[in-house]
């Protein structure tokens, strides 16, 4: 059994060895780019210039004998909602292109302060709202593994890019699957921290109570080594916290002993072959000395609506200033100021993102406030409760991470409410605030790959990769296996 | 039948504060349209607010100044509105979470208008209309401001101007705004309806937007209270509805009716956490309150036996009120002070605003000095008021102007030489008094007078001319 090395370790220790300057590794990633994104369509927009020059100044340091930063060199990318000071930022939106912001999203500047090189900004659902990437006014992005099938969303382009190694790790944001869905369907690593563990400052707002800025990487390692790299506290952001304790360090502790919980719930309406990856893994834990507990998590079966109510209520006021006075798209013809902004409005949203402002706009209404809205703030009040019990009998929470593997394109697009219930796993752990990680745990008859989460407790992302990384190492690479394509190290 | 006005006011006060609620942009009011400005407020995506410690401590200043209750536990909410003033599309604002509830005004005729609650909240940009194009200006956009709401507890056009000049002037007293009404840091809705005297029932209210000045307000209220007295006299109902002021023609007209009343869709700001305000954070607040007006008012009539009107416009201005109390300490009488100040200073400051700023070259220090050779006997009233009027030019103190011999008075030897000469030299003066003409006696003490350098008693002199002149 081949062990998982993660892209960016590799890298790291390339670049450490002299084996290949930065200069190189980052051409070739932007050559496979251009062969591999017209199949994938990962990425909106490729910035050779800004990752040549930042490999540039890696390899002068190196040159100089100093010592590398963690990520320092490592070619990756970013979700097109994380904003690029001078770099079309457009959450895949008709609405804003052309928009380049004037300011760093807070993530992004501590990682070009690392020495990061930034290949391009990456496909995304519509202001992150799909769960194929197919809301995307580009077109969605495609599955590494097999190109007929979606590469998820809201974060398709990232796993798109990630999964077939034309990028060696990117940040997604998650709102109720963000990350973790499409890491599970495209093979690779997906976490979303704690809410409040990374600044959300700089990232274009979906549903603010929900979003979080994580890492998609091709290991565990990986993602301990991103995740430490941006959470901290932000004095930008108001509800930012930082981290209790780095994730990387406690890594490779044993987890002999460890609870492993499994919510009955959870394996409720989960097709066969996901749900016995999942319990496999189970196995896995038990033979590595973990302990499973089964426990009850009735409130999970709020958790759907409880989302869509919140997250749209959000929606529809976060929206609302793209009215095309100031940036962004404008519609050419109109009568008054009024006109102007119901067919800016009208013309630059997609049909999925009008869906939900309409659906938010409605549920905050006088008269109908009480009834969704307020009703959902206290249902939310119980999830958090219950995962609070819940970890006072185990130390992680082990769950698919979607019901199903990766779609064919288009089938999304054709029954939204179908497309919602895929939500199902993800999006307790966004209206808990709670931290997971979606990990590979095998593939499916077609050779499309499933994938598991270990959810924490707030602030343990430590907890959940220990957890994750001693899976890995137990599995290896014929479970964490990227697809046959991109860059060869 | 008679009727009886029922009014509540919704008061906005921009606060003091160096930098913008909710980014480190300067409040200075003016500068070039959109200079004053980043990327927070001017709500870019992706920017998210962080809330300005000093304004929710101004507004509980604000808040105990006015007899308010602060709840431990308040928090900001989104007011969802499209308007291209308002570049995120909603204004955070506070909704059923205020920082300060229940507190009041109490007015000279010893009413008290009830305050519901003030809360904090931003300000919006501005629209400049040009040759039939539109412009934004966003940098009065994020300006913190506090809303004061009243029960309808006022009764008339006079109870509503007293109510807002009484805000006025406690907000000024605790620092917390200029409340400047011209400038717009200041600005008055008011909500208006009206019922037969004796009747407990509320009618159908109106609402008066944007008023920036007090008379006109007074002015919009007492119009707005006879056209709905006319409506209801005629058989007619009072439509509930939103209305603004024409100065020029001192009618108001519908802005918009109750139909297409705003739907705020408030709801909480998930980018802000919880405001929670510790008790002793309240009582170091209370504590660090100066002399509010009302408390000084009473202090000057009952402590310092300054005549009410003349101690109501020593409170009336801040900065008057504190000149007042540096020039009066340790003197004999603190109404000579105050009858300096509304005397002789306020006779060069021409205008309200100018006492308000009550800019002059003489310090508080130089008056108390003034005063105190007054109280030790150095010199005369006469004198006293001609060197204030020197140092009112120059800013001198009293010792550069007043020579060593002149301070002091005159014995009765020296009086008594100086009107024999005054006698000995104006014989044309003497003769006009002989022959009857008692006002010539002016003359002569007019040259006493001149010849001591003010020194001499007036009257004294008059008495001793007199008795010389027989």
């Amino acid at each position: 059994m081949n062990t998982n090395e993660g892209r960016i370790s590799k890298i790291s220790s390339m670049l450490k060895n002299k084996e290949a300057s930065c200069t190189e590794i980052t051409k070739k990633y932007l050559s496979e780019i251009d062969k591999l994104n017209g199949e994938l369509n990962a990425y909106v927009n490729v910035t050779p210039e800004t990752a040549l020059e930042a490999a540039a100044a890696v390899d002068e340091k190196i040159a100089r004998g100093e010592e590398l930063l963690p990520l320092e060199g490592i070619p990756m990318t970013l979700k097109d909602n994380i904003s690029t000071s001078g770099i079309e930022t457009t959450c895949c939106s008709k609405i804003l292109k052309g928009y380049k912001p004037i300011y760093n999203a807070t993530v992004w500047e501590a990682l070009k302060a690392q020495g990061a090189v930034l290949l391009g900004k990456t496909n995304m659902d519509e202001f992150a709202m799909g769960s194929s990437c197919e809301t995307s006014c580009f077109g969605g992005a495609k599955n590494p593994h097999n190109t007929n099938h979606v590469a998820g969303g809201s974060s398709g382009g990232v796993a798109s890019a990630v999964g077939g190694n034309i990028a060696a790790y990117g940040l997604g944001s998650d709102t109720g699957g963000s990350i973790r869905q499409p890491a599970s369907f495209c093979g690779i690593v997906g976490l979303k921290p704690t809410y409040g563990a990374v600044s959300r400052y700089g990232l274009i707002a979906y549903a603010s109570s929900l979003d979080q800025i994580g890492p998609i990487t091709t290991s565990v390692e990986d993602a301990a080594i991103v995740f430490d790299a941006i959470s901290d506290y932000d004095p930008m952001d108001s509800t930012s916290q930082g981290k209790k304790q780095s994730a990387a360090e406690p890594l490779k502790n044993p987890i002999k002993g460890m609870k492993i919980g499994i919510a009955r719930e959870y394996l409720e309406g989960i097709r066969d072959d996901v749900k016995d990856a999942v319990l496999n893994a189970a196995k896995v834990y038990e033979e590595l000395g973990a302990e499973i507990v089964y426990f009850d998590l009735p409130a999970l079966k709020y958790a759907l609506p409880v989302y869509y109510i919140i997250a749209c209520a959000e929606a529809s006021s976060n929206l609302g200033r793209y009215d095309g006075i100031r940036y962004g798209y404008k519609t050419p013809k109109y009568n008054d100021v009024n006109d102007m902004i119901c067919k800016t409005r009208s013309e630059g949203f997609g049909k999925e993102v009008q869906r939900r402002i309409l659906l938010g706009t409605y549920v905050l209404s006088a008269g109908y406030y009480d009834a969704y809205y307020k009703k959902a703030q206290n249902l939310r009040g119980s999830i958090v409760k219950s995962f609070r019990g819940a970890f006072e009998q185990c130390d992680v929470i082990l769950a698919p991470t979607v019901p199903m593997t990766a779609f064919e394109c288009g089938k999304a697009v054709s029954d939204p409410i179908e497309t919602y219930l895929t939500d199902i796993c993800t999006v307790p752990i966004n209206i808990a605030g709670l931290p997971a990680v979606s990990v590979p745990c095998g593939f499916n008859s077609k050779g499309m790959p499933i994938g598991m989460q270990l959810i924490g407790n707030t602030f343990c992302e430590h907890t959940i990769l220990n957890a994750a990384w001693q899976y890995e190492q137990s599995v290896g690479a014929d479970i964490f296996k990227s697809a046959e394509m991109g860059v060869k190290l | 039948m008679k009727y009886e006005m029922v009014a509540g006011l919704e008061t906005h006060v921009e606060l003091a504060t160096n930098t913008k609620i909710f980014c480190g942009c300067t409040t200075q009011f003016g500068g070039e349209p959109n200079t004053h400005c980043c990327p927070i407020c001017i709500g870019l995506p992706g920017t998210l607010p962080k809330l300005n410690e000093q304004v929710v401590n101004y507004a509980i200043r604000a808040g105990l100044a006015t007899n308010c209750e602060i709840p431990e536990i308040s928090k900001m909410d989104r007011k969802n509105y499209c308007y291209p003033d308002l570049p995120k599309a909603y204004q955070i604002s506070q909704y059923d979470k205020p920082l300060c509830l229940n507190g009041y005004v109490q007015l000279s005729n010893g009413r008290k208008i009830r305050l519901t609650r003030i809360h904090i909240e931003e300000d919006a940009g501005k629209l400049i209309h040009n040759h039939g194009d539109t412009y934004v200006d966003y940098n009065r956009g994020g300006v913190p401001l506090i809303e004061i709401v009243s029960e309808p507890d006022i009764r008339s056009a006079e109870e509503a101007k007293e109510y807002v000049e009484k805000l006025q002037l406690i907000m000024k007293y605790i620092g917390v705004s200029d409340c400047r009404m011209q400038e717009g840091s200041m600005r008055c809705d008011v909500n208006i309806s009206v019922r037969p005297q004796g009747s407990e029932e509320l009618g159908t209210r109106t609402e008066i937007k944007n008023m920036n000045s007090i008379t006109f307000m007074a002015k919009a209220m007492e119009y707005e209270f006879s056209r709905q007295v006319d409506i209801i006299e005629n058989g007619g109902k009072v439509e509930q509805q939103t209305l603004r002021y024409d100065e020029a023609t001192d009618t108001t007209s519908s802005m918009r009716g109750k139909e297409d009343a705003n739907d705020y869709r408030y709801f909480r700001d998930p980018d802000l956490v919880t405001i929670c305000v510790p008790r002793e954070k309240v009582e170091r607040i209370r504590a660090e309150l100066p002399e509010l007006p009302d408390q000084k008012l009473e202090r000057y009539i009952n402590e310092l036996e300054i005549p009410e009107n003349d101690a109501k416009l020593l409170v009336k201005y801040r900065r008057v009120a504190e000149f007042f109390e540096k020039a009066s300490a340790g003197t004999k009488a603190p109404r000579t002070a105050a009858n300096f100040i509304i005397g002789q200073i306020f006779s060069i400051l021409e205008n309200d605003g100018a006492k308000e700023e009550f800019d002059i070259k003489v310090s508080a220090e130089n008056l108390n000095a003034l005063i105190k050779l007054i109280d030790d006997g150095k010199i005369k009233m006469n004198l006293a008021k001609k060197t204030l009027a020197k140092m009112l030019e120059t800013g001198k103190a009293p010792s550069e102007l007043i020579d060593e011999s002149d301070m002091g008075g005159l014995d009765e030897g020296a009086l008594d030489e100086l009107c024999r000469q005054a006698v000995s030299s104006n014989p044309n003066a003497v003769a006009d008094y002989k022959s009857g003409k008692t006002k010539a006696i002016k003359a002569l003490v007019g040259f006493v007078m001149k010849n001591s350098r003010g020194k001499a008693d007036a009257s004294a002199a008059e008495q001793r001319l007199i008795d010389i002149i027989g």
